[in-house]
Protein backbone atom coordinates (compact mmCIF):
# COMPACT_ATOMS: atom_id res chain seq x y z
CA UNK A 1 0.00 0.00 0.00
CA UNK A 2 2.99 2.68 0.87
CA UNK A 3 4.65 1.55 -2.37
CA UNK A 4 1.80 2.59 -4.55
CA UNK A 5 1.36 5.77 -2.63
CA UNK A 6 4.56 6.76 -3.04
CA UNK A 7 4.98 5.67 -6.93
CA UNK A 8 1.55 7.72 -7.42
CA UNK A 9 3.07 10.88 -5.43
CA UNK A 10 5.96 10.60 -7.54
CA UNK A 11 4.50 10.11 -10.64
CA UNK A 12 1.21 11.89 -10.63
CA UNK A 13 2.44 15.27 -12.35
CA UNK A 14 3.26 13.53 -15.36
CA UNK A 15 -0.15 12.18 -15.68
CA UNK A 16 -1.69 15.61 -15.11
CA UNK A 17 0.01 16.65 -18.47
CA UNK A 18 -0.22 13.71 -20.11
CA UNK A 19 -4.09 13.50 -19.71
CA UNK A 20 -3.83 17.74 -20.52
CA UNK A 21 -1.76 16.91 -23.67
CA UNK A 22 -4.37 14.17 -25.05
CA UNK A 23 -6.73 17.03 -24.47
CA UNK A 24 -5.22 19.67 -26.91
CA UNK A 25 -4.65 16.57 -29.45
CA UNK A 26 -8.39 15.53 -29.10
CA UNK A 27 -9.08 19.41 -30.17
CA UNK A 28 -6.69 19.55 -32.77
CA UNK A 29 -8.42 16.09 -34.55
CA UNK A 30 -12.15 15.94 -33.59
CA UNK A 31 -12.79 19.92 -33.31
CA UNK A 32 -14.81 21.48 -36.28
CA UNK A 33 -13.65 24.72 -36.09
CA UNK A 34 -10.75 26.41 -36.90
CA UNK A 35 -10.31 28.87 -33.46
CA UNK A 36 -10.75 25.66 -31.62
CA UNK A 37 -8.22 23.71 -33.33
CA UNK A 38 -5.85 26.94 -32.79
CA UNK A 39 -6.64 26.77 -29.18
CA UNK A 40 -6.22 22.42 -28.81
CA UNK A 41 -2.92 23.64 -30.17
CA UNK A 42 -2.02 25.91 -27.45
CA UNK A 43 -3.39 23.55 -24.57
CA UNK A 44 -0.89 21.07 -26.30
CA UNK A 45 1.98 23.61 -25.84
CA UNK A 46 1.04 24.30 -21.75
CA UNK A 47 1.08 20.72 -21.33
CA UNK A 48 4.58 20.53 -22.65
CA UNK A 49 5.58 23.52 -20.97
CA UNK A 50 4.47 22.56 -17.50
CA UNK A 51 6.45 19.07 -18.26
CA UNK A 52 9.43 20.79 -18.56
CA UNK A 53 9.48 23.53 -15.78
CA UNK A 54 8.39 19.58 -13.69
CA UNK A 55 11.72 18.06 -14.72
CA UNK A 56 13.63 20.95 -13.53
CA UNK A 57 12.29 20.80 -9.89
CA UNK A 58 14.80 19.29 -7.25
CA UNK A 59 13.38 18.38 -3.41
CA UNK A 60 14.97 20.85 -0.70
CA UNK A 61 16.04 23.28 -3.79
CA UNK A 62 15.29 27.09 -4.23
CA UNK A 63 14.51 29.16 -7.69
CA UNK A 64 17.89 29.19 -9.54
CA UNK A 65 18.94 33.15 -8.02
CA UNK A 66 22.39 32.87 -6.42
CA UNK A 67 22.16 34.78 -2.88
CA UNK A 68 24.41 37.49 -1.97
CA UNK A 69 24.52 37.75 -5.96
CA UNK A 70 25.04 41.34 -5.08
CA UNK A 71 28.23 40.99 -3.16
CA UNK A 72 31.80 39.70 -4.04
CA UNK A 73 30.52 36.31 -5.54
CA UNK A 74 32.87 34.70 -3.30
CA UNK A 75 30.01 32.54 -1.51
CA UNK A 76 30.59 28.71 -2.61
CA UNK A 77 27.91 27.60 -4.98
CA UNK A 78 26.38 23.88 -4.18
CA UNK A 79 24.39 22.69 -7.14
CA UNK A 80 22.46 20.85 -4.85
CA UNK A 81 21.05 24.15 -3.69
CA UNK A 82 19.41 25.70 -6.48
CA UNK A 83 16.84 24.10 -8.81
CA UNK A 84 17.87 22.89 -12.73
CA UNK A 85 17.86 26.42 -14.90
CA UNK A 86 17.70 24.71 -18.06
CA UNK A 87 14.66 24.11 -18.63
CA UNK A 88 13.34 27.25 -17.63
CA UNK A 89 15.61 28.76 -20.33
CA UNK A 90 14.06 26.49 -23.01
CA UNK A 91 10.65 27.13 -22.22
CA UNK A 92 10.95 31.30 -22.30
CA UNK A 93 12.15 30.63 -25.52
CA UNK A 94 8.89 28.11 -25.72
CA UNK A 95 6.30 30.52 -24.37
CA UNK A 96 7.68 33.27 -26.95
CA UNK A 97 7.28 31.05 -29.93
CA UNK A 98 3.86 29.64 -28.84
CA UNK A 99 2.08 33.49 -28.67
CA UNK A 100 4.38 33.85 -32.26
CA UNK A 101 2.50 30.47 -33.26
CA UNK A 102 -0.79 32.04 -32.42
CA UNK A 103 -0.55 35.13 -33.56
CA UNK A 104 0.22 33.44 -37.17
CA UNK A 105 -2.30 31.60 -36.88
CA UNK A 106 -5.29 33.35 -36.11
CA UNK A 107 -3.96 35.66 -38.83
CA UNK A 108 -4.49 32.55 -40.91
CA UNK A 109 -7.63 31.73 -39.48
CA UNK A 110 -9.24 35.57 -39.81
CA UNK A 111 -7.86 35.26 -43.87
CA UNK A 112 -9.47 31.95 -44.20
CA UNK A 113 -12.90 33.58 -42.70
CA UNK A 114 -12.20 36.32 -44.84
CA UNK A 115 -12.16 34.21 -47.78
CA UNK A 116 -15.01 31.61 -47.14
CA UNK A 117 -17.38 33.39 -44.75
CA UNK A 118 -17.07 30.34 -42.23
CA UNK A 119 -14.92 29.00 -39.77
CA UNK A 120 -16.28 25.25 -40.55
CA UNK A 121 -13.78 22.93 -41.50
CA UNK A 122 -16.76 20.78 -43.41
CA UNK A 123 -18.30 24.13 -44.82
CA UNK A 124 -14.79 25.09 -46.12
CA UNK A 125 -14.33 21.76 -47.87
CA UNK A 126 -17.68 21.63 -49.55
CA UNK A 127 -16.88 25.34 -51.13
CA UNK A 128 -13.74 23.85 -51.99
CA UNK A 129 -14.94 21.16 -53.64
CA UNK A 130 -17.46 23.23 -55.30
CA UNK A 131 -14.93 24.73 -57.53
CA UNK B 1 -13.93 10.90 -36.83
CA UNK B 2 -14.73 11.89 -33.21
CA UNK B 3 -14.70 8.32 -32.73
CA UNK B 4 -11.39 7.20 -34.75
CA UNK B 5 -10.56 10.54 -32.81
CA UNK B 6 -10.58 9.54 -29.38
CA UNK B 7 -9.28 5.73 -30.24
CA UNK B 8 -6.13 7.72 -31.29
CA UNK B 9 -5.81 10.03 -27.88
CA UNK B 10 -6.40 6.83 -25.83
CA UNK B 11 -3.98 5.13 -27.80
CA UNK B 12 -0.99 7.79 -27.61
CA UNK B 13 -2.16 8.55 -23.86
CA UNK B 14 -1.49 5.33 -22.54
CA UNK B 15 1.38 4.33 -24.15
CA UNK B 16 2.71 7.93 -22.54
CA UNK B 17 0.89 6.63 -19.37
CA UNK B 18 2.65 3.33 -19.46
CA UNK B 19 6.08 5.68 -20.30
CA UNK B 20 6.21 7.10 -17.23
CA UNK B 21 6.92 4.19 -15.29
CA UNK B 22 10.76 4.13 -16.28
CA UNK B 23 10.65 8.46 -15.56
CA UNK B 24 12.63 10.10 -12.68
CA UNK B 25 10.44 10.66 -9.16
CA UNK B 26 9.05 14.16 -9.18
CA UNK B 27 12.09 16.81 -7.57
CA UNK B 28 14.60 13.81 -7.75
CA UNK B 29 17.72 15.49 -7.32
CA UNK B 30 19.67 12.89 -8.92
CA UNK B 31 17.30 13.26 -12.27
CA UNK B 32 19.56 12.60 -15.50
CA UNK B 33 18.09 16.30 -16.03
CA UNK B 34 19.95 17.43 -13.23
CA UNK B 35 23.16 16.06 -12.73
CA UNK B 36 25.23 16.19 -16.51
CA UNK B 37 25.09 20.25 -17.34
CA UNK B 38 22.89 21.98 -15.25
CA UNK B 39 25.68 22.02 -12.55
CA UNK B 40 27.85 23.72 -14.51
CA UNK B 41 25.97 26.52 -14.95
CA UNK B 42 24.70 26.76 -11.71
CA UNK B 43 28.16 26.67 -10.33
CA UNK B 44 29.86 29.12 -12.79
CA UNK B 45 26.92 31.43 -13.73
CA UNK B 46 27.90 33.86 -11.37
CA UNK B 47 31.51 33.31 -11.77
CA UNK B 48 31.47 34.09 -15.64
CA UNK B 49 29.19 36.68 -15.94
CA UNK B 50 28.51 37.87 -12.58
CA UNK B 51 24.78 37.42 -13.25
CA UNK B 52 22.98 36.19 -9.82
CA UNK B 53 19.92 35.21 -12.38
CA UNK B 54 21.18 31.76 -13.82
CA UNK B 55 18.34 32.09 -15.94
CA UNK B 56 19.10 35.37 -17.53
CA UNK B 57 22.75 34.37 -17.83
CA UNK B 58 21.95 31.08 -19.60
CA UNK B 59 19.30 32.70 -21.92
CA UNK B 60 21.60 35.48 -23.06
CA UNK B 61 24.79 34.56 -22.86
CA UNK B 62 25.33 30.87 -23.34
CA UNK B 63 22.78 30.36 -25.01
CA UNK B 64 22.74 33.98 -26.89
CA UNK B 65 22.29 32.66 -30.15
CA UNK B 66 18.82 30.49 -29.89
CA UNK B 67 17.73 34.13 -27.71
CA UNK B 68 18.97 35.47 -31.19
CA UNK B 69 16.79 33.52 -33.45
CA UNK B 70 14.44 33.26 -31.22
CA UNK B 71 14.01 37.04 -31.35
CA UNK B 72 13.89 36.31 -34.77
CA UNK B 73 11.31 34.31 -34.83
CA UNK B 74 9.02 36.95 -33.03
CA UNK B 75 9.90 39.38 -35.36
CA UNK B 76 9.17 37.21 -38.52
CA UNK B 77 5.69 36.33 -36.89
CA UNK B 78 4.82 39.97 -36.81
CA UNK B 79 6.03 40.32 -40.28
CA UNK B 80 3.85 37.54 -41.30
CA UNK B 81 0.73 38.79 -39.09
CA UNK B 82 1.29 42.22 -40.94
CA UNK B 83 1.89 40.99 -44.84
CA UNK B 84 -1.45 38.13 -44.08
CA UNK B 85 -3.47 40.79 -43.14
CA UNK B 86 -2.92 44.12 -43.54
CA UNK B 87 -4.95 46.07 -45.82
CA UNK B 88 -4.28 49.92 -47.36
CA UNK B 89 -7.17 50.62 -49.19
CA UNK B 90 -9.43 53.11 -47.49
CA UNK B 91 -13.02 52.37 -47.84
CA UNK B 92 -15.15 54.67 -46.44
CA UNK B 93 -17.46 53.90 -44.00
CA UNK B 94 -21.24 53.89 -44.89
CA UNK B 95 -22.01 55.43 -41.82
CA UNK B 96 -20.16 56.99 -39.26
CA UNK B 97 -20.82 57.57 -35.80
CA UNK B 98 -19.98 60.53 -33.50
CA UNK B 99 -20.93 60.73 -30.24
CA UNK B 100 -21.23 64.99 -28.58
CA UNK B 101 -19.21 64.51 -25.12
CA UNK B 102 -20.95 66.98 -22.91
CA UNK B 103 -24.44 65.30 -23.60
CA UNK B 104 -23.84 62.19 -24.41
CA UNK B 105 -25.77 61.87 -27.81
CA UNK B 106 -24.74 59.85 -30.67
CA UNK B 107 -24.57 61.47 -33.88
CA UNK B 108 -25.41 59.04 -37.30
CA UNK B 109 -23.78 60.58 -39.96
CA UNK B 110 -24.62 58.99 -43.72
CA UNK B 111 -21.63 58.64 -46.24
CA UNK B 112 -20.80 62.16 -47.76
CA UNK B 113 -22.83 64.08 -44.82
CA UNK B 114 -20.72 66.45 -43.30
CA UNK B 115 -18.48 65.90 -40.19
CA UNK B 116 -18.09 67.51 -37.13
CA UNK B 117 -14.49 68.97 -37.36
CA UNK B 118 -14.69 70.29 -33.38
CA UNK B 119 -12.64 67.67 -32.64
CA UNK B 120 -12.75 68.60 -28.65
CA UNK B 121 -16.53 68.48 -28.55
CA UNK B 122 -16.97 65.43 -30.75
CA UNK B 123 -15.73 62.23 -30.28
CA UNK B 124 -15.56 59.27 -33.52
CA UNK B 125 -16.59 56.12 -32.02
CA UNK B 126 -16.88 52.51 -33.65
CA UNK B 127 -19.37 51.34 -35.70
CA UNK B 128 -20.69 49.10 -33.80
CA UNK B 129 -21.64 51.50 -31.08
CA UNK B 130 -20.39 51.29 -27.65
CA UNK B 131 -21.13 53.29 -24.54
CA UNK B 132 -19.27 55.89 -22.69
CA UNK B 133 -17.43 54.26 -19.74
CA UNK B 134 -16.01 57.03 -17.54
CA UNK B 135 -15.08 54.41 -15.08
CA UNK B 136 -12.91 51.82 -17.49
CA UNK B 137 -11.11 55.01 -19.30
CA UNK B 138 -10.30 56.47 -15.88
CA UNK B 139 -8.85 53.29 -14.03
CA UNK B 140 -7.50 52.53 -17.29
CA UNK B 141 -5.21 55.77 -17.90
CA UNK B 142 -4.59 55.42 -13.68
CA UNK B 143 -3.11 51.83 -13.90
CA UNK B 144 -1.56 52.03 -17.24
CA UNK B 145 1.62 54.61 -16.57
CA UNK B 146 2.39 51.75 -13.49
CA UNK B 147 1.98 48.94 -16.08
CA UNK B 148 3.92 50.67 -18.08
CA UNK B 149 6.91 51.57 -15.29
CA UNK B 150 6.57 47.70 -14.31
CA UNK B 151 7.58 46.36 -17.28
CA UNK B 152 10.80 48.52 -17.33
CA UNK B 153 11.59 47.16 -13.80
CA UNK B 154 11.28 43.71 -15.01
CA UNK B 155 13.44 44.24 -17.73
CA UNK B 156 16.12 46.26 -15.81
CA UNK B 157 16.10 43.80 -13.19
CA UNK B 158 15.92 40.77 -15.18
CA UNK B 159 19.74 40.16 -13.22
CA UNK B 160 18.67 40.05 -9.89
CA UNK B 161 14.90 38.83 -10.02
CA UNK B 162 12.83 36.73 -12.10
CA UNK B 163 12.27 39.05 -15.18
CA UNK B 164 13.89 40.08 -18.65
CA UNK B 165 13.72 41.33 -22.10
CA UNK B 166 10.25 38.50 -22.97
CA UNK B 167 8.72 39.23 -19.92
CA UNK B 168 8.90 42.73 -19.76
CA UNK B 169 8.39 43.47 -23.39
CA UNK B 170 5.13 41.22 -23.13
CA UNK B 171 4.20 43.86 -20.36
CA UNK B 172 4.92 46.65 -22.30
CA UNK B 173 2.73 45.43 -24.95
CA UNK B 174 -0.26 44.51 -22.99
CA UNK B 175 0.00 48.03 -21.24
CA UNK B 176 -0.49 49.33 -24.72
CA UNK B 177 -2.86 46.97 -25.87
CA UNK B 178 -5.03 47.71 -22.68
CA UNK B 179 -4.84 51.20 -23.54
CA UNK B 180 -6.33 50.71 -27.16
CA UNK B 181 -9.18 47.95 -25.62
CA UNK B 182 -10.54 50.89 -22.96
CA UNK B 183 -10.23 53.70 -25.34
CA UNK B 184 -10.22 52.36 -29.40
CA UNK B 185 -7.66 51.64 -31.71
CA UNK B 186 -7.83 55.17 -32.95
CA UNK B 187 -6.71 56.19 -29.57
CA UNK B 188 -4.14 54.05 -29.25
CA UNK B 189 -2.36 54.49 -33.29
CA UNK B 190 -2.83 58.11 -32.21
CA UNK B 191 -0.09 57.30 -28.88
CA UNK B 192 1.94 54.29 -30.87
CA UNK B 193 1.88 54.68 -34.40
CA UNK B 194 2.40 51.99 -37.41
CA UNK B 195 5.14 53.17 -38.95
CA UNK B 196 6.90 53.72 -35.44
CA UNK B 197 5.83 50.40 -34.29
CA UNK B 198 7.30 48.74 -37.19
CA UNK B 199 10.79 50.89 -36.68
CA UNK B 200 10.85 49.67 -32.71
CA UNK B 201 10.40 46.06 -34.33
CA UNK B 202 13.76 46.13 -36.48
CA UNK B 203 15.37 48.32 -34.07
CA UNK B 204 14.54 45.38 -31.30
CA UNK B 205 16.32 42.70 -33.29
CA UNK B 206 19.01 45.44 -34.58
CA UNK B 207 20.02 45.59 -31.13
CA UNK B 208 20.48 42.24 -30.64
CA UNK B 209 22.46 41.56 -33.91
CA UNK B 210 24.02 45.24 -33.53
CA UNK B 211 25.71 44.38 -29.93
CA UNK B 212 27.16 40.67 -31.19
CA UNK B 213 28.96 42.37 -34.35
CA UNK B 214 29.91 44.81 -32.26
CA UNK B 215 31.67 41.86 -30.47
CA UNK B 216 33.18 41.00 -33.91
CA UNK B 217 34.31 44.33 -34.51
CA UNK B 218 36.51 43.97 -31.35
CA UNK B 219 37.58 40.71 -31.96
CA UNK B 220 36.40 38.37 -30.13
CA UNK B 221 33.21 35.45 -31.47
CA UNK B 222 30.02 36.96 -32.01
CA UNK B 223 27.75 37.27 -29.56
CA UNK B 224 30.66 36.87 -26.75
CA UNK B 225 30.44 40.93 -25.10
CA UNK B 226 33.71 40.25 -22.74
CA UNK B 227 34.96 41.65 -25.77
CA UNK B 228 33.34 45.05 -25.04
CA UNK B 229 35.30 45.46 -21.78
CA UNK B 230 36.55 48.51 -23.44
CA UNK B 231 33.76 50.25 -24.42
CA UNK B 232 32.04 49.87 -21.02
CA UNK B 233 34.55 50.47 -19.17
CA UNK B 234 34.94 47.66 -16.79
CA UNK B 235 36.41 44.15 -16.21
CA UNK B 236 35.67 41.73 -18.75
CA UNK B 237 33.25 39.84 -16.44
CA UNK B 238 31.50 43.09 -15.71
CA UNK B 239 31.00 43.61 -19.28
CA UNK B 240 29.33 40.17 -20.25
CA UNK B 241 26.68 41.48 -17.40
CA UNK B 242 26.10 44.86 -19.46
CA UNK B 243 26.27 43.33 -22.54
CA UNK B 244 23.39 40.65 -21.02
CA UNK B 245 21.16 43.99 -20.47
CA UNK B 246 22.14 45.56 -23.55
CA UNK B 247 20.48 42.37 -25.33
CA UNK B 248 17.56 41.57 -23.15
CA UNK B 249 16.87 45.46 -23.96
CA UNK B 250 16.43 44.92 -27.79
CA UNK B 251 14.40 41.69 -26.66
CA UNK B 252 12.01 43.83 -24.87
CA UNK B 253 11.48 46.72 -27.54
CA UNK B 254 11.02 43.55 -30.31
CA UNK B 255 8.59 41.54 -28.31
CA UNK B 256 6.77 44.74 -27.21
CA UNK B 257 6.52 45.97 -30.80
CA UNK B 258 5.41 42.70 -32.33
CA UNK B 259 3.08 42.46 -29.36
CA UNK B 260 1.35 45.47 -30.45
CA UNK B 261 1.73 44.85 -33.67
CA UNK B 262 -0.72 41.96 -33.62
CA UNK B 263 -3.07 42.72 -31.55
CA UNK B 264 -3.25 45.88 -34.34
CA UNK B 265 -3.88 43.63 -37.06
CA UNK B 266 -5.95 40.94 -35.63
CA UNK B 267 -8.71 42.89 -33.90
CA UNK B 268 -9.23 45.29 -37.00
CA UNK B 269 -8.65 42.71 -39.72
CA UNK B 270 -6.27 44.57 -41.02
CA UNK B 271 -7.81 47.33 -41.61
CA UNK B 272 -7.05 49.43 -38.30
CA UNK B 273 -9.35 51.63 -38.45
CA UNK B 274 -11.74 50.78 -35.58
CA UNK B 275 -10.78 47.64 -33.50
CA UNK B 276 -12.48 45.74 -30.58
Amino acid sequence: MNEIASFIIAKYNYWIYIVLMMIGLYAMIVKNNLVKKIIGMNIFQTAIILFYVSIGTKRGATIPIIYHGHGDGSHAVHATDYINPLPHVLMLTAIVVSVATLGVALAIALKVYRRYNTLEEDEIFTQIRRK
Amino acid sequence: MKKLGLIIVLICGSLMLYGTIDFPDWADPSSPASTHLSPYFIETAMHDTAVPNIVTAVLADYRGYDTMFETTVIFAAGLACFFLLRRFQRRAPDVNLFRHMPTGITLRIKKGGKVPVDSSEFERIDSIWVPYDLIIKTTCRLLIPFILLFALYVIAHGHHSPGGGFQGGVILGAGIILYAISHNLRAAKARIKERFDAYMCSAGVFIYVGTGVLCLLMGANFLDYSALAPLLGTDPIMARSHGILIVEIGVGIAVMAVMICLYYNLSSAGRQDEGL
